[in-house]
């Protein structure tokens, strides 16, 4: 069929219809009957004992229907990290509890220890003002150094700030020790990976109702993973059960994994709504949105590559400290673990490598998974230290990355780190990148920007990374508790439409539009005529959500699953109509032959017959046309690429421009090519956004310093180059029905290590001896290595 | 945040050491105090409006006085809290010098803020600190000094003997 509706074709994105006319409907644009307003008080300390909390005055302001403390949660549940962690010496990982609202101590600027529920959001924050806390402060941990050392403790009941001791693969660090002892060449980088502010542009919101008449809840909320929401509310926090309890993310303006978790406003405004029996609603403004949205990244790395006289590596060792921040939240133990330790092999044949990963609380917000979790982390520290190798050996990072790469015909190849990669061709990749890159040309263009007075360079970078988390069997092995498979409902109605509901939730991804393009293709009908419901756990089976680039690869698979089950039902339902046997009904274009006659029904046809059984043989078929399949992958999948970029940096400023991008990445089938292309475009932004400009910075004091777009550094249109998006080069996953990989971390994956390669690249160019800068590379900060090197 | 300067007053130490510790110099020259009251030896409460950058709040705090070497030195330590604009605390380690008539007064100031002010003005909450030191000892050089060599020129058309006097050294002389 023609591509213009099926799979492969780059169809408009349908949602984008009612996101660009100004007609989405997101949480805060809800309002109901009767609504109330609730705001936080929040901690202005970063560690402190909760002396006494008076909340009469407060109480007794205008409007004021209720004031909550963590008093009034001491009963209920915590929110629990959702995968358990053992450290070195087999002891489980810390897990001091979450509250709902912070009692006994606050931990971090922006903690929450009361909250006020009145008639208007103005009339909740005059009493916010009146409650009086009387909070002592104590010294605090910031620094991840520091809280290792400190004999005070972000959470006294544990006895420690080191939340886990963690090394992957345990077994391999003697042989990884005894690799780098007798090697001939030992690269060591000592780096940060940033920490970052995930800044979706919808800040977070959460309204509660609650219908006495019959005790159920419903909880509108921005969440990435609706039912992972209410599970958690359900068996861990509140105890509702979740047949009580319905939870609906509607549109959510971006979550880049900071929607995935469940905060305790959500838990908040529920046992609210109940106590004063109307509904009640949250909305963070930005500065909440900065101080307690989990943030991203935020690790202390030393790694170590170690190589024979050729080039041929022989290990990584890597130490890490990853800060947690002050509470686990639910994928805060899995981001730098299995996220991160396990593509400590990068695309390479290396036999020995070994994590060690010490995660670390500490007097600041929580962190967790933000857009690419653990593997960015990853990627970032291979592909800095194989770019220092290269230029330590003399030999041209390109070639040293092709010596080790895994080739085409050792699939399937089970990496050092424990994963089993499935299928990729990483020469074939970084051979298109060169070409469409024109890498060949680069000395020139290095030349006219050396006549502009700017210094150019030329970054490269190799990622592989894992999605569609992924098998339950895997995951459970590994700790994880919850299983990590997908769900969808394919409903074909009496008139031949379809609503397909799907356990992946949209928030920017376009699965309204991609979904049915799979549909369509197997049924042979038009996408118009299939819609996607998602984001409410009242109207689909379940689902796992939508992070760690899974939709397609897992609930996508979930479709097809549930697809093929209609398509057999309707082929049955079919041959009883043409009075054939359904083995010789043929499904093309929308219907259903049998084969060898010119006897045919159409789709429409045969799904009316479903609901209007008439001589319908019921012994056999029974009527309707609903289908439902769960989908649980065998194996992640294994996104790779190569990325190159150029920069100019401005020997005078130190000011980098990122002159140009090119990202080639094997993500198997393409379902939408240009769905996938701005997937691409908006990592790439995220990550150049990491490379050159974000961070989040605490004061000694735990104090948020860059809590404003003031002093946080978003990307603008104008610090991006045009970018070069390839995917021609891709190989199908070959454990699901589709072939496809994911595409949704990739850019900010691929991107932060390749620009910091080219800056380097630049400054040497220019005859400094500079090795490693570390992120964000501004002005100051090239300046500054340029003046000492 | 550190501040350290050191400022020139036109009055002997005596006078300098007294107007120190009266509530009713430092709410005329503590900028935007609204109210002062206490003493030296129960310490003092302040309300104080400010706006730093876009964070405008009343601050209510507390002032004590300690390590007092009378005339010569003394540390002021307090804390003011401002609500949803956050927090600022600190202290200041004071001395005092003589200079022929005049008094040398040296301060180290460490303070920290907290909150909003902290999330919203870092970045200018070091200017704002110098800002309001400067308007400070303007201010307590109007009220405790005779005019400096400067303004005495500027005051010279006036006949009226007593502007050259800061008001707190008419109070007191």
């Amino acid at each position: 069929m023609p591509k213009d509706g099926g799979i492969g074709a780059s169809t408009v994105r349908r949602e984008d219809v009612r996101f660009l006319t100004g007609t989405g409907q997101y949480c805060d644009d809800m309002n109901m009957f009767g609504q109330t307003s609730a705001v936080f008080a929040r901690s202005t300390v970063a560690n402190g004992v909760i002396k006494s909390i008076d909340t009469s005055a407060a109480e007794a302001m205008p409007g004021v229907l209720a004031v909550f403390t963590g008093e009034d949660f001491v009963e209920v549940g915590g929110n629990p990290a959702g995968w358990l962690i053992n450290s070195r010496d087999g002891e489980p990982m810390k897990e001091p509890k979450r509250p709902v609202l912070a009692h006994g101590k606050v931990r971090h600027v922006g903690d929450a220890y009361a909250a006020v529920i009145a008639e208007t959001i103005e009339q909740a924050k005059d009493a916010v003002e009146a409650i009086e806390a009387d909070i002592e402060e104590l010294p605090a941990l910031v620094n991840m150094k520091d809280a290792l050392a400190a004999d005070h403790y972000v959470h006294d009941e544990i006895g420690t700030n080191q939340c886990f001791d963690w090394g992957w693969i345990e077994d391999n660090r003697a042989a990884t020790d005894a690799a780098i002892k007798g090697a001939h060449h030992v690269t060591t980088l000592e780096l940060v990976n940033n920490r970052l502010v995930p800044n979706a542009m919808e800040p977070r919101c959460s309204m509660a109702q609650y219908n006495r008449a019959n005790d159920e809840y419903v909880l509108h909320t921005t969440s990435q993973n609706p039912h992972l929401t209410r599970l958690l509310i359900s068996a861990f926090v509140l105890g509702i059960p979740e047949n009580k309890l319905t939870v609906i993310a509607p549109d959510v303006g971006g979550g880049f994994g900071s929607k995935i978790y469940h905060y305790g406003e959500e838990a908040l405004v529920l046992a609210a709504a109940k106590k004063i029996g109307r509904p009640v609603k949250w909305t963070a403004d930005r500065t909440e949105a900065f101080l307690t949205d989990a943030h991203g990244r935020d690790h202390v790395t030393k790694i170590e590559l170690a190589m024979d006289k050729d080039g041929n590596f022989l290990a990584f060792r890597t130490e890490t400290m990853a800060n947690v921040g002050a509470y686990l939240s639910n994928f805060s133990t899995a981001t730098p673990t299995f996220l991160h330790g396990t593509l400590m092999a990068g695309n390479y044949t290396v036999p020995n490598v070994y994590v060690n990963v010490k995660a670390v609380f500490t007097n600041t917000a929580p962190v967790d998974a933000y857009r690419g979790a653990g593997r960015p982390e990853a990627t970032f520290s291979l592909e800095r230290v194989i770019d220092k190798a290269a230029r330590e050996i003399g030999m041209d990072p390109i070639e040293l990355r092709r010596k080790n790469f895994i080739k085409p015909d050792q699939y399937p190849f089970a990496s050092a780190a424990g994963l089993e990669y499935d299928s990729g061709n990483y020469d074939a990749l970084m051979d298109q990148m060169e070409k469409v890159a024109d890498v060949a040309g680069f000395e020139a263009r290095r030349k006219a920007s050396e006549k502009k007075g700017k210094l150019r360079g030329f970054g490269v970078n190799a990622y592989i990374e894992a999605c569609g988390i992924a098998p339950s069997n895997l995951v459970g092995v590994l700790g994880s508790r919850v299983g990590l498979y997908d769900a969808a409902t394919v409903r074909v109605n009496a008139t031949g439409n379809l609503s397909v509901m799907v356990g992946a939730h949209s928030h920017g991804q376009g699965h309204e539009t991609a979904f049915p393009q799979v549909v369509a293709e197997m049924l042979g009908i038009d996408p118009q005529s299939i819609d996607i419901v998602h984001g409410d756990t009242s109207k689909i089976p379940f689902g796992m959500g939508t992070y760690g680039s899974r939709s397609l690869a897992v609930c996508g698979s979930a479709v097809v699953r549930a697809t093929e089950k209609i398509i057999n039902k309707a082929k049955k339902i079919a041959a009883h109509m043409l009075e054939a046997s359904d083995g010789d009904i043929e499904l093309k274009d929308g219907v259903f032959s049998v084969a060898g006659t010119d006897k045919s029904v159409t789709f429409g046809e045969v799904a009316l017959k479903a609901y209007i059984p008439h001589e319908f043989p019921l012994e056999d078929i029974e009527p309707g046309l609903e289908e439902t399949a769960f989908y649980d992958p065998a194996n992640f999948t294994y996104p790779s690429g190569a990325y190159c970029c150029e920069v100019e940096v401005d020997p005078e400023t130190g000011k980098v421009t990122v002159e140009s991008m090119t990202a080639v990445d094997d993500f198997g089938n393409v379902i939408n090519p240009m769905i996938v292309t701005g997937q691409v475009h908006g990592g790439l932004g995220q990550g150049i956004g990491q490379a050159l400009l974000e961070n989040t910075t605490y004061d000694e004091n735990g104090q948020l310093l860059s809590a404003s777009y003031m002093d946080y550094v978003m990307p603008r249109a104008d610090d991006l180059p045009f970018y070069t998006v390839d995917h021609s080069q891709g190989n199908a996953c070959t454990h699901n029905p589709l072939g496809v990989k994911g595409c949704g971390e990739a850019g900010a994956i691929g991107s932060p290590p390749t620009v910091v390669n080219a800056v380097i690249d630049a400054l040497q160019s220019g005859g400094k001896s500079v090795t490693h800068i570390d992120m964000p590379m501004t002005p100051h900060r090239v300046w500054s290595a340029m003046q000492n090197a | 945040m550190n501040l350290s300067d050191s400022r020139e007053i036109n009055a002997d130490v005596a006078t300098v050491w007294a107007a120190l510790l009266d509530p009713e110099v430092l709410k005329a020259c503590v900028p935007g105090c609204q109210e002062m009251t206490g003493s030296a030896d129960e310490g003092f409460e302040a309300t104080v409006v400010q706006k730093v950058g876009p964070v405008k709040a009343t601050f209510k705090g507390a002032v004590q006085m300690s390590e007092i070497v009378e005339p010569v030195s003394m540390t002021i330590s307090g804390e003011g809290k401002g609500g949803a604009a956050g927090f600022a605390k600190g202290g200041a380690d004071v001395r005092l010098e003589a200079q022929g008539d005049s008094t040398i007064l040296h301060y180290e100031v460490e303070a920290k803020v907290g909150g909003k002010l902290a999330q919203l003005g870092s970045r200018i909450i070091d200017g704002f600190a110098k800002k309001m030191a400067d308007q400070f000892f303007n201010n307590f050089q109007d009220a405790v000094g005779a005019p400096v060599a400067g303004e005495e020129e500027d005051a010279a058309g006036g006949n009226d003997e007593t502007k050259k006097k800061g008001w707190f050294k008419r109070l007191v002389s």
